[in-house]
């Protein structure tokens, strides 16, 4: 067993970190004090091919493996966890469902502008009363000649505002399952502009809040029969097969946060001095750094195992529980640790690491809170 | 159009000097990056590929570990690759250097050929210039600005307080500055496509109409003396003059003293 990265991989890291560093990193304060979605930040990732990375050439992509759009989200989000939630969102529950599920039209249609860059994803599964219960699903599509019509409404959706595409989910029909009535589920993808379709209210965030989090609402919007990604009732299959790779994206997120905070924290405990000598030669501090690095290395390993599985396996939805379970736990830890390291200081929003701690609350909810994975890493084990 | 940048892996100086014994320089030991001011030349034949269609070749001299630089200029798409390393190449000075790289460039065809100006470890600016004279070829430094006219090109010559326009017929070399441009990331399908690609290994052997004599160390009229890392500077004297007058008199007489003025 190797766990050195290759030097194509190391490369690729040293990318993402320039890149981040350079651009990223210099407005995550703005974008979070302003709430303002980093537009720029996205349209320079388009320009270099940052969201297309696990797509194949053919279709506009960078044609890389899970691994190196892994290390994008994680570099990205070490420095700002908005930027990389904007690029898990647009690649993991956009991009991925269309590639895994859609017709080679809909391949030529949607996916190229989107792997290219030239046009942003978006993912609508959660609503009012859906959250952790897909099943309950209110928003229906119904087929009416050529076209589906589509009424309901989607909440807290990650690049609301912002997105060109969306794949939308929305009840077709019930359907008898092991002697009870269930709700037929399918997806669709929707473009912006469709008529009927507009926006709600803006989410105000604890954290991650440059990322244009908006309700979506569907009044008798028509949609192209054409439209319909997969086949009828196949939209929980493809929900739940998209928040599998999805999980993973957040894991990366979750880790890269993680490490961020506790880079900010070495340099900090090194440079703050308090009764003669710096705080990082304290032995509360230096334990408190060793549990903290000793864990996001732990968080590291998961997370590119699921990437690696993402990569090799058929199914990958247990590492990928895995994965984002520890990782966004280990986030939001070491964070809070991070914040209690720095003082009164950490909690003033002049030092990084008080976003970080904001951002870190999320990965433990979205795309599945933490109770959810364990449900899935449970049901595994248990089957 | 044919283009051929002449790029230099060098250290990082983040990550602190290393030495030889000798004097020279710890590569192997060493992070390194791509020279900065290579990289605008790099950047401006990427330009010129994007505008015109030009093939752009990456030439390097150095350790086999310098592939590294090929590789990275490849993934921000340069065409090809060619690394001359050869033990007796090891320890040459500019000389030697710009020695090497015409016997590599005659063994190329090109139109134009871009060196950065000078390279953050040794800081001499002399290479680009000593390979158009091994070559014959004009020569034009310092470029912050260039475009192509026909079979010329134009570029703009920085000084310190103004710039000349400067028009040569190709073939012909420029040196880059790297405030020529802002030069392109990498992209990540660039990356695993430029370590896919085969890189030109070229040797001694392979250097056409150079003389031993003109190569490695022993080819070096350069010696090093001495070199060393830089020596941090003490914490200085600090002194709080009652008035402005009181402060000239006391710089003053400090310059004197130092026979400064």
């Amino acid at each position: 067993m190797d766990f050195s990265l290759s030097k194509e991989h190391e490369m690729a890291q040293s990318l993402f970190r320039e890149f981040a560093e350079k651009e990223a990193k210099p407005l995550a304060q703005e974008v979070d004090e302003t709430e303002v979605f980093p537009r720029e930040t996205v349209n320079k990732m388009a320009k270099n091919g940052f969201l297309g990375i696990p797509v194949p050439k053919e279709y506009g992509g960078q044609g890389c493996d899970p691994l190196t759009y892994v290390m994008c989200v994680e570099e990205l989000s070490k420095v700002c966890g908005t930027t990389g939630v904007i690029v898990s969102a647009h690649t993991s529950l956009c991009i991925d469902p269309i590639m895994t599920f859609g017709t080679e039209e809909q391949k030529q249609k949607y996916l190229i502008p989107l792997a290219k860059g030239e046009k942003l994803g978006a993912f609508g599964l959660t609503e009012p009363g859906a959250g952790t219960d897909a099943q309950g699903q209110q928003t229906k599509a119904v087929l009416d000649g050529n076209e589906y019509v589509i009424n309901g409404s989607k909440i807290f959706i990650t690049n609301g505002k912002e997105a060109d595409v969306y794949v939308i989910f929305a009840v077709t029909g019930m359907i008898e399952k092991r002697g009870r009535m269930m709700k037929e589920i399918s997806a669709f993808i929707v473009e912006k502009g469709t008529p009927g379709f507009t926006f709600g209210t803006k989410e105000k965030k604890m954290g991650i809040r440059g990322s244009s989090t908006y309700e979506l609402i569907f009044t008798d919007c028509r949609v192209p029969a054409e439209n319909l990604l997969g086949k009828v009732g196949q939209g929980f299959k493809i929900a739940m097969h998209t928040l599998d790779g999805g999980r993973i994206g957040i894991a990366a997120q979750a880790l890269g946060i993680a490490e961020g905070a506790l880079e900010r924290t070495i340099e900090y405990t090194k440079e703050r001095k308090q009764f003669g000598k710096s705080i990082a030669a304290q032995q509360n501090t230096q334990f408190q750094l060793a549990d903290m690095a000793t864990k996001v290395e732990a968080a590291k390993l998961l997370v590119y195992k699921a990437a690696m599985a993402k990569a090799t396996q058929k199914e990958y939805g247990f590492e990928a529980a895995q994965a984002k379970l520890y990782a966004a736990e280990v986030a939001m830890e070491v964070t809070t640790k991070a914040v209690q390291l720095h003082g009164g200081y950490g909690y003033t929003r002049e030092y990084d690491v008080e976003r970080m701690m904001r951002d870190a609350k999320i990965t433990e909810i979205y795309e599945g809170t933490s109770e959810v994975q364990r449900m899935v890493i449970s049901a595994a084990l248990l089957k | 159009m044919k283009v051929v940048v002449c790029i230099k892996q060098v250290p990082d100086t983040k990550g602190g000097v290393k030495f030889n014994p000798d004097g020279t320089l710890d590569r192997a030991a060493m992070m390194t990056i791509m020279n900065p001011d290579d990289k605008a030349g790099l950047e401006a034949a990427l330009r010129l590929k994007d505008q015109y269609g030009a093939e752009v070749t990456v030439l390097t001299m150095g350790l086999p570990k310098a592939e590294d630089v090929l590789r990275e200029a490849l993934a921000m798409g340069a065409d090809k690759g060619i690394l001359v390393t050869d033990r007796v190449l090891g320890g040459a000075d500019t000389w030697a250097t710009s020695q090497t790289l015409a016997g590599a460039l005659r063994n190329i065809d090109y139109d134009l050929i871009i060196t950065g100006r000078q390279a953050i470890d040794g800081d001499t600016a002399q290479v680009g210039p000593q390979i158009s004279e091994h070559l014959g070829i004009p020569v034009i430094s310092y470029a912050q600005n260039l475009k192509i006219e026909g079979d010329s090109v134009i570029v703009e010559r920085q000084y310190d307080d103004r710039y000349h326009v400067l028009k040569a017929k190709m073939p012909c070399l420029i040196t880059a500055l790297s405030e020529l441009n802002e030069p392109r990331y990498m992209t990540p399908g660039g990356i695993f496509d430029a370590f896919k690609a085969e890189i030109t290994v070229w040797g001694r052997a392979d250097l056409k109409d150079v003389d031993d004599s003109n190569l490695g160390l022993k080819g070096s009229p350069t010696q090093i003396a001495k070199a060393s890392d830089k020596v941090r500077k003490g914490a200085g004297e600090k002194v709080t003059p009652n008035d402005p007058a009181e402060a000239v008199d006391y710089i003053v007489g400090k310059l004197k003293e130092k026979h400064i003025i």
